[in-house]
This record gives structure tokens, sequence and C-alpha cells, in this order.
């Protein structure tokens, strides 16, 4: 499991240019809203981050399987269960994606402004929302790199699954702009870490079929 | 005639459906009035595509279990005859928010997890379109499908509860308990919901029927 980690963080060629992709977006959204010149109201601060945050993920992600050389998965597939991969993959996953966030916020809140007033709330869904992507993404990159128009599936089938996740996330996020109480977010929360078990347990349960083909 | 008694219940119960649900009396609420029968016709889609989805997942494990083509068709027909109660589902729940609301489509948690759960077992079509190889499309969209529904049943049956909806029995509006108390209204809408539940398992078998004897007919021209 930690060397099956290891291996896909050898593989980290592609952090820098998702670096880049986030910094470019966040860029491209703060010389658009500057045009008129003034600070952008919380709710469409929260919608474009999320925003931001949905596409490069999908991007991320993506690349994880449609890079694998069909030589490196039959090695892997010799030395490691099934089920090591795919925990190693959606670890993987959710840090890079957790790193691409906490970048993306600090870049974010320093060029369009920091409207949050609950800064530990915003960062723990962050974090949720990082893993819950990873667990989702994960499974659909792996059966999207199966098919052949793999690139457009990848979004067909990534977005709508996300969006119950997403709505989520949103919801807790304005809590945290708006400096709630921790009780008003709590069910949303807990929902959430629900939602993210059923996704990592469905996805490991089912990777080793997708695997086997 | 003895395996199909449950098709002969189906349209016994739809017809008594049909006929009660518009002439038997309902009681007056606010903002409903007579549009309350729709709920003989339209919350008994969104069982009926629960149930048919279920039945889809179902094959889909089965598939995944022992790989043989028959539970494959099972389970996409399935998935579509789902796809199918969810549209009209929707459509009878429109024309009804136009007459009640106001408006076609409404900013409501329950329409909005609807229309994204289309979206994801529209997915589920396109992904299985993308595949030349049959068993591995059987095999693929049978991992899609399980993963959807782990998916898509927290937006149908957790998130809306969440959240304020306009629909009845939310947030102040003229709510479900009330109508549990017309027992009238109860004898027209559990018999609904059996009757629409088995028209979607009638409209799956004959799909399945109408797909077997496809595959067959195609292998019929390859030999």
């Amino acid at each position: 499991m930690q060397k099956d980690f290891r291996l896909e963080w050898r593989q980290r060629a592609a952090l820098n240019g998702m670096l880049l992709y986030v910094s470019s977006t966040v860029f491209v959204c703060y010389l658009s809203f500057s045009l008129r010149g003034g600070q952008l109201p919380a709710p469409a601060w929260n919608a474009l981050f999320w925003i931001v945050l949905l596409f490069s993920a999908v991007n991320a992600v993506a690349k994880g399987f449609l890079q694998e050389s069909r030589g490196r998965m039959l090695y892997y597939y010799t030395v490691v269960r099934p089920q090591a991969v795919i925990l190693a993959k959606i670890a993987y996953n959710a840090l890079l994606l957790l790193g691409l966030a906490l970048v993306a916020f600090a870049l974010y809140a320093v060029v369009l402004g920091n409207p949050v007033q609950n800064v530990p709330l915003f960062v723990g869904n962050v974090v949720l929302g990082a893993v819950g992507f990873a667990g989702t993404l994960t499974l659909v990159a792996g059966i999207a790199a199966k098919a052949t128009n793999s690139s457009t599936l990848m979004a067909v089938l990534g977005f709508p699954l996300m969006v119950p996740m997403l709505l989520l996330l949103i919801k807790v996020s304005k809590n945290a702009l708006d400096g709630l109480e921790f009780e008003a977010s709590q069910n949303s929360l807990l929902t959430l870490v629900a939602l993210n078990l059923i996704v990592g347990a469905v996805s490991y349960l089912l990777f080793p079929f997708l695997w086997r083909s | 005639m003895k395996k199909n008694w449950w098709k002969v219940l189906t349209v016994l119960l739809l017809l008594y459906v049909a006929v009660a649900g518009l002439l038997v009396p309902v009681p007056r609420l606010a903002i409903l009035n007579e549009s309350i029968r729709n709920l003989y016709f339209h919350v008994p889609m969104w069982f009926g595509m629960t149930a048919i989805l279920i039945a889809s997942v179902y094959y889909s494990v089965r598939y995944l279990h022992t790989p043989t083509a028959g539970f494959d068709i099972k389970a996409h027909e399935a998935a579509r005859t789902g796809i199918l109660m969810g549209c009209v589902g929707l459509a009878t729940g429109s024309i009804w928010a136009r007459y009640t609301w106001g408006a076609w489509w409404t900013n409501d948690p329950k329409l909005n997890g609807a229309a994204v759960a289309m979206l994801i077992y529209g997915a589920y079509l396109v992904l299985r379109s993308s595949f030349t190889d049959e068993q591995q499309r059987a095999r693929v969209s049978s991992i899609y499908n399980i993963f959807a529904f782990a998916v898509a049943m927290p937006l149908f049956y957790i998130l809306p509860r969440l959240t304020d909806s306009l629909h009845p029995g939310a947030g102040g509006n003229p709510a479900f308990a009330k109508y549990d108390l017309d027992s009238d209204m109860r004898l027209v809408f559990y018999p609904a919901v059996i009757g629409w539940t088995l028209l979607a398992f009638w409209v799956a078998q004959l799909a399945t029927r109408i797909s077997v004897l496809k595959l067959k007919l195609y292998e019929k021209q390859l030999a």
C-alpha cells in the first residue's frame, strides 16, 4: 500500500501543470471581474470558487488513469491487490486535490479578497470536498479510461455524480462565509461525511471488477 | 396465464386508479384544491422509478457475479424504464406545478435532484454507447450503474429532507399527514403505487424480450 502510494507520487509530472492550471483559472476570474472594478458579492465568490475547484479536480484526476500505460497496469496487477490500488489512488488524488484546493484558496483570497468569516469551518469543508471529489472521480476516471472517448466521458459521467456533494459543500461554505455557528452546518457536514464513506466503500468494492477487464 | 396474473392485476389496478382517482371526492386543501389528484399519478412514478432502478442494480450485481448477457440486458432495460418513469414523473410534476405554483419549473431541491438524477442515468446510456466490445460494455456499465445508484439515491431521499421544499408536506405547506388522515385518498393512493410499479416492471420485461430477440436475430445473421 505504501509502496503503491510512492509509485503514484513518483509520476507527479502533471502536478506543476495542474498548479499552473489552477492559478491561471483564478487569474482569469480575477481579470474578468476586475472589469467591473469592485468586490465580488459573497455568493458569487463562493460559486466561482467551487466551479474552479470542480474543473481543476476533473482535470487533475483524469490524468491519473488516462496517462497510465498498459504495461504498468499489468505490472501493478501482478504485484498488488486491486483494493490497494484504488485506495492508494484515492489517497493520492485526495492529497493532490487538497493541495490544489488550498493553493487555489490562497491565490483566490489574495486577488479576489477573502470574505470568509469562519476559516476553520471553511478549510474543513474544503478537506471534505477534496476527499469526496477524489473518491467519486477516481472510479469515474477508471471507468472513462476503458471507453473510447475518455475525456468527454469523464465530464459527462463525473459532473452529475458530483452534484449531491457539491450542493452540500456550497451550502456549508456559504455558512462559513457568513460566519454562522458550527451547529448550523453540522447536519450537512455529517451527510457529507456519510456520502464520502458511501462513495469510498462502493469504489473499494467495485474497483476489482473494473480492473479485471 | 397463471404466470401472468400480475399483468391482469396491473390493468385492473390502473383502471381503478384512473376512474377512482378522477371521480372519488378529495378533501379541500388550500392551494392544492382539485390538483391534489396528481398524487395518484405523479407520486407513484417516483415509487415505480425507485423500484425499477433497484431491480436494475440487482441485475448489475448479478452480472458482476456471473457475467452472462441476460443479466446485462435486464439491467440495461430496467434502467431505461427507470429513466422513462422519471421523465413521466418530471412531466406530470411540471404540468401540476404550472397550475399549482404558477411556473413550469421552480428552484426546488426535489426538482433539481430529480433532474440531476436523470442526467446521471443519461450518462449511463452515453457510457453504454461508447463501447464497441460487448463484454467490456456490460461490465463497465454495470459498475457505473451500481456507483450511480449509490450516489443518486441520497439526492432523492436525503438532500430534499435537509432543506425546505415547495412540495406538499414540507415547509409548512399542506402536508402528507393530512392526506393520511383521509382514508378515501389512501384507498386510491396505495393501489396506484402498486399499479404503476407493476406497470414499470411490465414495460421492462417487454423491452428485455425485444432486446433478447434482436440479439438472437443478430446472431442468426452472423451465423
